[in-house]
């Protein structure tokens, strides 16, 4: 009995210790219970918030890009996609199967997209094919069905109606790269396109658009619960350009089987009417997806397609160059427009041979004549007079030589040599023979052909500097720069312009002018000014000459010369400037001022001043699809 | 004295037996089963499948089973005492050969329609064996070493084995349910320090013999801001939504981290968090005042009980169920390392909801049977 006492007794004891220390371990549980859930509960509170709350961005639709008239030549299209939601479906191979059936699938896509549903979470929408037309979505629709899982949703895609006639100016829109990521977290959206070359990257910001926002209610693994509030984005500017699509088109079909570039202005206000440059290439081709073997043709193409030859081509400006150095000489008052100076056709100078074009020589010619005839030895006498300093500072003036304003990225500058610059980057003077060869626009000069159509424009439009641009309006708001006055004067007196506007209707409309051949016909009442230019690819060697100069087209393509033609019309008062070069063309007269012609007949014919409405913009199958598809929405269609 | 329990043991009838079982105890049982069923309709996002109808079932038959336990004489579980242990024992062998894996360890029996997790059962069965031992011990040859030497072994054998599923958790559960039923025994406290002290000596060479999980929980536990989507994710998560239930909670059904499923495993281990998000401070006070009354009566259970082996069961049957709902609140709250440890009654989860029953079945069975005489008792 004691020793059940003494048992019991400890057990008491110690049982009461024990009640004691539990309750003590749950009040202590308690405690910091309470100090998580009523001391520190705001901190937590927030927290909680940031787990719940997600951030999505609405992409906005992008601005279109248009023409002067409204006519739209970059525009979004609708992209019918087909989606994959594995937790909906029992067996996504099977789904798969049937689907195949209905669009067929390509073992490389059906690869990817059981790895894509393999990674992602099973509620995750996997895309299973783009850009379906009408017809599988209707296929699609029907056999929904035998389709679990599959869902079908729309978005935006960029397309080009006019597909290559534009590529150069309008660029494309590519997937952001790492280096693209400005901050915006709109570029972070997948499927999301930027601007990547010409307009589209220049206004690539208005274009852009805001980014809506949308908050949703989402649990831990990111399935969405609710929608808790919505702030709608905006959408892009839409870019109205100052071209005129029509013209574009007609102007890339004059030169689609050449490698050449056009370039046609407003001489008034410097607006940009049309700028082709050919071969090109598509750059719907861009918003699918570019393969290596379309990349490595356009990039082994020895005419280059992706390049704009109109403000990335430099060229020697040969004798469209001449009307440069007679205004460096009027302005220096070195030669009198009046002064006749004789040609021999060859211009003797120490112990080297400056030949005329034309063998035998012109005889004695004024500027006028000069220039009309294009004369040689005349301007071999005039650059010997003024020298090329004074040739290169006239040149500036007009823009060759110096980085004009256009919005298209990769324009360049091209070179106007001086005697400082052939020191300070070859170590040796100028040599009096060079200043020669500049006066008739061959040895350094380089410029392109944007540069030639904006010095004819400065030339012919009293002698404003205008600046070539691309862009009339964005977002409405009409850009400065559309009128005339926007533009200063460059100080050039007005005979001497007039002299020269005088001078190039000469090579055009005067019997023994270069370009007679390419005038404009005398029923349209509206006469053409220019001047044509021929430049050599490679040296004429003595033995050539000796032997007789062989005619242009019994030379190997790359040893032709380049073809260049600098116009404006009407000539009583000057509205448009082109320029043309087409590459191993021949000759000037030959082979740029028919296009140039050409041109300005169809520029003249779709004067603006005489349109009263904008023409129909050209349907492509594709797009007649979308404008079906876009009506009858399917049912089941999920909107992302 | 000893007359009234002869006799009362002779006239005990099934009715007399079933008056006599504690039914203010079965309230309390039925209010965190009740409980239990409202969290997890709430984790279902308001709908009683898939927990909480299996549960509110699961928990009907487990208060039949602890009734039929409870009617059991004393003295034939007494009896049954070391074949229970040795069942126990085989069920982890059976485990360890032929356990399905789940979470990288090997703990559960698939018995058909229940799965059983052998290292739960065998708890009772330690308890019921070392109250057996010592039932019959004085207070002096509980002083004997040697007399605790196969008491410790008795311990050691399922504690292994538990180690070796790997459950890190449960086999130091196990160690602190057996320490405390020594502890009420009678054994000296200055053992205690003895092997406490070897512990904290032999604790860094264990640390390198843990799985990598085990490791690694540790670690979190030390530091869970360190790796907040990877393993200390749980209890950041969990956190956020204790601390986001406030003062009165966000309401039922209204939790954003437990309706969101920030909060993982809420239907089983976290969903005392899920209780306190919704109901707040005050909810989850009251739970932790609930089960603390359970524990209070399992001791004064104990402590009404006329004969050593009902005492020590009744404290070991508590105390095992103290130590679930500690170490699980204390874990959802980052108090110690996360161990897979559910809240008894109102976790989902069968298997522990028998266990747990049939435990309380046998506590029962010790406040029915408290004042039966057994033999052998004045002997040792």
């Amino acid at each position: 009995m004691k020793k059940e006492k003494g048992q019991r007794t400890v057990f008491t004891r110690r049982l009461v210790m024990l009640g004691l220390g539990k309750t003590a371990l749950l009040g202590a549980l308690g405690v910091r219970l309470w100090q998580l859930q009523v001391k520190e509960s705001e901190r937590y509170a927030v927290l909680a918030d940031e787990n719940r709350i997600s951030m999505r961005l609405l992409p906005p639709p992008r601005g279109r890009i248009t023409d002067r008239f409204g006519v739209p030549i970059a525009e979004n299209r609708l992209n019918w996609r087909a989606m994959l939601v594995a937790e909906r479906t029992d067996d996504v191979g099977a789904t798969l199967a049937t689907f195949s059936h209905v669009v067929p699938l390509t073992e490389a896509e059906r690869t990817r997209i059981e790895r894509d549903v393999r990674r992602r979470r099973r509620f995750v929408p996997v895309l299973v094919r783009e850009f379906l037309d009408w017809e599988d979505m209707a296929r699609l629709e029907v056999n929904a069905p035998d389709l679990p899982g599959i869902v079908t949703d729309v978005g935006q895609s960029r397309t080009y109606p006019y597909g290559e006639e534009f590529a150069h100016l309008i660029g494309y829109v590519a997937a952001p790269a790492e280096a693209d990521l400005d901050g915006d977290p709109m570029l972070q959206l997948p499927g999301i396109r930027i601007g990547r070359a010409g307009l589209e990257r220049a206004h690539d910001q208005a274009l852009r658009g805001r980014a809506g926002r949308v908050q949703l209610e989402v649990n831990a693994v990111g399935r969405v619960i609710r929608e808790l509030e919505r702030e709608e984005g905006t959408p892009g500017q839409d870019v109205t350009t100052t071209l005129d699509a029509g013209l574009q088109q007609a102007v890339s079909r004059r030169i689609e089987n050449d490698s050449a570039a056009v370039v046609v202005l407003d001489a008034r206000n410097g607006e940009v009417m049309a700028m082709a440059s050919t071969p090109s290439f598509d750059p719907n081709v861009f918003a699918e997806g570019v393969s290596s073997a379309q990349w490595r043709a356009w990039t082994s193409n020895r005419r280059n397609p992706l390049v704009n030859k109109a403000v990335a081509g430099l060229y020697a400006p040969g004798s469209t160059f001449k009307m440069v150095v007679a205004l460096a000489a009027l302005d220096s008052r070195l030669v009198a427009p009046g002064e006749r100076i004789p040609c021999f056709g060859v211009t003797q100078l120490g112990d080297s041979k400056f030949h005329c074009w034309k063998r035998g020589g012109h005889g004695w010619l004024d500027m006028r004549e000069a220039i009309k005839q294009s004369c040689d030895c005349y301007f071999y006498e005039t650059a010997k007079r003024v020298g090329i300093d004074r040739i290169a500072t006239m040149s500036r003036r007009f823009g060759l030589g110096v980085e004009l304003d256009l919005e298209l990225p990769g324009a360049r500058s091209g070179l106007i040599p001086t005697r400082q610059w052939k020191m300070a980057t070859q170590g040796v003077p100028w040599q009096q023979g060079e200043t020669l060869v500049h006066g008739i626009g061959q040895g350094f000069t380089q410029v392109s052909p944007l540069q030639l159509a904006v010095m004819t424009a400065r030339m012919v439009n009293g002698g404003r500097a205008i600046q070539p641009h691309l862009t009339r309006a964005v977002g409405g708001a009409l850009q400065k720069g559309h009128r005339a006055e926007d533009w200063p004067a460059l100080g050039i007196p007005e005979p001497h312009l007039r002299l020269m506007r005088e001078s190039m209707s000469g090579v055009v409309n005067e019997r023994g002018g270069t370009a007679w051949a390419s005038r404009l016909p005398a029923e349209l009442g509206v006469a053409m000014g220019g001047k044509t230019g021929t430049t050599q690819v490679r040296r004429i060697t003595m033995a050539e000459r000796e032997r007789g100069l062989r005619r242009q087209e019994d030379l190997p393509y790359e040893w032709r010369h380049h073809a260049l033609f600098v116009g404006f019309a009407p000539v009583e008062e000057p509205v448009y400037a082109v320029a043309v070069i087409v590459e191993h063309g021949g000759g000037g007269s030959a082979a740029a001022a028919p296009v140039a012609r050409d041109v300005m007949l169809e520029t003249l014919t779709r004067d603006p001043a005489r349109r009263t409405s904008p023409p129909p913009p050209p349907t492509r199958p594709d797009q007649q699809r979308v404008a079906e598809a876009a009506a009858p929405g399917p049912a089941r269609t999920e909107r992302p | 004295m000893m007359q009234r329990t002869l006799t009362r043991d002779r006239g005990m009838g099934f009715g007399e037996k079933l008056a006599s079982v504690s039914w203010p105890f079965i309230v309390l049982l039925c209010l965190l089963a009740g409980t239990g069923y409202a969290m997890l309709y709430s984790a279902a996002g308001g709908s009683p499948e898939p927990w909480a109808f299996r549960h509110g079932l699961r928990f009907g038959f487990g208060v039949l089973l602890m009734l039929s336990i409870a009617l059991v004489d004393i003295r034939l579980i007494l009896k049954l005492a070391w074949p229970l242990y040795l069942l126990g024992i085989g069920l982890l062998v059976l485990v360890a050969l032929h356990g399905a894996v789940g979470k990288g360890a090997q703990r559960w029996l698939d018995l058909g329609p229940i799965q059983v997790q052998p290292s739960e059962l065998m708890k009772i069965f330690l308890v019921i064996a070392l109250a057996s031992w010592f039932h019959r011990a004085s207070i002096e040859r509980v002083g004997n070493p040697l007399f605790l030497i196969p008491p410790l072994i008795a311990v050691a054998v399922p504690v292994v084995m538990v180690l070796r599923q790997p459950n890190l958790g449960n086999a130091l559960i196990t160690c602190m349910l057996a320490g405390v039923m020594l502890f009420v025994a009678g054994v000296r406290l200055w053992k205690f320090a003895l092997v406490g002290g070897a512990v904290a000596v032999a604790a860094p060479i264990a640390y390198e013999s843990l799985h990598d999980y085990q490791k690694n929980r540790i670690l979190t536990f030390l530091n869970p801001e360190s790796d907040p989507l990877g393993t200390g994710y749980h209890i950041i998560q969990s956190k956020i939504a204790l601390g986001s239930g406030g003062m009165f909670g966000q309401g039922f059904v209204q939790g954003t981290q437990s309706q969101l499923n920030f909060l993982p495993e809420k239907q089983t281990d976290f969903i005392f968090t899920m209780l306190a998000e919704e109901f707040g401070f005050a909810g989850a006070a009251a739970l932790l005042g609930l089960n603390l009354l359970v524990v209070l009566n399992g001791l004064a259970m104990a402590f009404s009980c006329r004969h050593q082996f009902g005492r020590l069961v009744a404290v070991g049957i508590t105390t095992n169920f103290f130590l679930y709902v500690f170490v699980n609140i204390a874990m959802v709250m980052g108090a110690i390392p996360v161990g897979g440890v559910p809240l008894p009654l109102v976790s989902h989860g069968g298997s522990a909801m028998i266990t747990v029953m049939i435990g309380f079945g046998v506590l029962m069975s010790v406040h029915v049977h408290r004042d039966v005489e057994i033999e052998g008792e004045q002997q040792a």
